[in-house]
C-alpha cells in the first residue's frame, strides 16, 4: 500500500471513529456504559 | 527513542491518572462520578476501587450484552479513535497490566521464548478471544431477558481480578462470604499469567488480550508510526534480537505485534529506528538502500 493510500485510510478511519462516537452519544450509549461502570461488576471481579 | 525507565515512568503516571480515586481502596467502594461514562484507552477494570473511567472491553460487552442494542457505536467509535491515533503504543506506554508484566519480566531469571510452531498460532488466539468472548457471545448467548454477562471479564480477564477483585475483597469483609469457584478460577488464571510473565515477555498481551487485538489492526494505519531509516541501517539485526515481542523491524516495522516500546530504537547502534506522528517520506537513497539486500 502506498504512503498516500495509507494516509487516506487513517483519515477515513478517524472520520469513521468520530461519526460512530457521535451516533453513540446521540443514542445515549454512554448512559449504558455509565450504568454498568458505576456499580461494582461482581462478574468482572470473579464473584458474580 | 524513549528510554526503558522513562517508559515505565509514563506507564506509572498513566496508571495513577486512570486509577486516581485512592479513597476507594481504603473504603472498598468504587468511583461513581460522571467520568465513568468515558472509556479509558487501556484494559483497566471499572470495578477497580481507584478507576476513574471505564474499561473499553467491559463497556463494549455491557452495551452488546444489554437488551437495547447489538451494536455499540459509542465504544466502537472511541476504540477506532484510540487505535488510529496511537495503535499499540497504548499497550507499550499506557496499560497498567502491561506495566505489571514488564516489571515481572525484569526479575532476573532465565528467560524463554515459545518455539515458533507454538508461538504463531497462539498469537492468533487474541483475535479469537475478541471475536467469540467479546463480540459474539454477548450478542448470541443471552438469557430470557436478552441480557448477557460480560463473558471475557467474567471468565478470562486477569486484570479485573488484580485491579478489582483482590482490592475489593481485601477492603470489604462482606464480599469474602460471596467468594466461590469463579473467584478461585480467576485467581488461578491471574497467578498463571503473573508467573508466566516472569519468564515470558507479556504473555497476556501477546496471546490473549482482546484490546491489544483491536489496536493491532490499527498499527499500520495509525497517526503514530515507527520508521526505519534505511540509509542509516547497517543490517546488524540488533533490533530484531532485542525485540521482546518477536517483531523484526526491518521486515515489518509497523507489525500488529509491535507495542512501540522503543527497545529496538534504543538498541540500534546507528539510531536508524524512530517513532513519531509525522509522516516521513523515504528519500531516494533510502528507497534504494536495503540492508537486507
Amino acid at each position: 500500500m502506498s504512503p498516500r493510500a495509507r494516509s487516506g485510510v487513517k483519515y477515513a478511519l478517524a472520520a469513521l471513529g468520530v461519526i460512530l462516537l457521535l451516533i453513540g452519544v446521540s443514542l445515549g450509549e454512554y448512559a449504558t456504559v455509565f450504568k454498568k461502570a458505576a456499580s461494582i461488576c461482581f462478574e468482572c471481579i470473579g464473584i458474580g | 527513542m524513549v528510554h526503558k525507565h522513562s517508559r515505565h515512568v509514563i506507564q506509572l503516571i498513566s496508571a495513577v491518572l486512570t486509577n486516581g480515586y485512592f479513597s476507594g481502596f481504603a473504603s472498598g467502594s468504587i468511583y461513581k462520578g460522571p467520568l465513568k461514562s468515558f472509556c479509558v484507552p487501556t484494559l483497566n477494570c471499572y470495578s477497580c476501587p481507584g478507576a476513574l473511567g471505564s474499561c473499553p472491553i467491559g463497556a463494549l460487552q455491557a452495551v452488546l450484552g444489554g437488551n437495547r442494542s447489538n451494536v455499540s457505536y459509542y465504544v466502537t467509535g472511541l476504540l477506532i479513535l484510540f487505535g488510529v491515533l496511537l495503535g499499540r503504543l497504548i499497550c507499550g506506554f499506557l496499560c497498567l497490566f502491561g506495566l505489571i508484566q514488564d516489571l515481572l519480566y525484569r526479575i532476573p531469571t532465565p528467560k524463554c521464548k515459545l518455539p515458533r510452531v507454538l508461538d504463531r498460532p497462539l498469537r492468533r488466539l487474541k483475535y479469537l478471544v475478541l471475536l467469540i468472548l467479546v463480540l459474539l457471545l454477548p450478542v448470541c448467548a443471552t438469557n430470557s431477558f436478552g441480557i448477557a454477562p460480560p463473558y471475557f471479564c467474567k471468565y478470562l480477564c486477569p486484570a479485573g481480578t488484580l485491579e478489582g477483585g483482590i482490592p475489593l475483597v481485601l477492603a470489604e469483609e462482606s464480599l469474602k462470604a460471596m467468594l466461590g469457584w469463579l473467584f478461585a478460577w480467576k485467581l488461578f488464571l491471574l497467578l498463571a499469567f503473573l508467573l508466566a510473565s516472569v519468564f515470558l515477555y507479556r504473555p497476556f498481551c501477546k496471546y490473549i488480550c482482546p484490546l491489544g487485538a483491536i489496536y493491532s489492526l490499527f498499527n499500520r494505519f495509525s497517526f503514530y508510526q515507527m520508521h526505519v531509516d534505511r540509509t542509516k541501517c547497517v543490517g546488524c539485526h540488533t533490533c530484531r534480537d532485542k525485540c521482546n515481542m518477536g517483531v523484526d523491524p526491518l521486515k515489518n516495522i509497523n507489525s500488529g505485534e509491535c507495542i512501540r516500546c522503543g527497545e529496538c530504537g534504543a538498541a540500534c547502534p546507528t539510531q536508524a529506528i524512530s517513532g513519531s506522528f509525522l509522516q516521513k517520506k523515504p528519500s531516494a537513497a533510502s528507497r534504494n538502500t536495503s540492508p537486507l539486500a
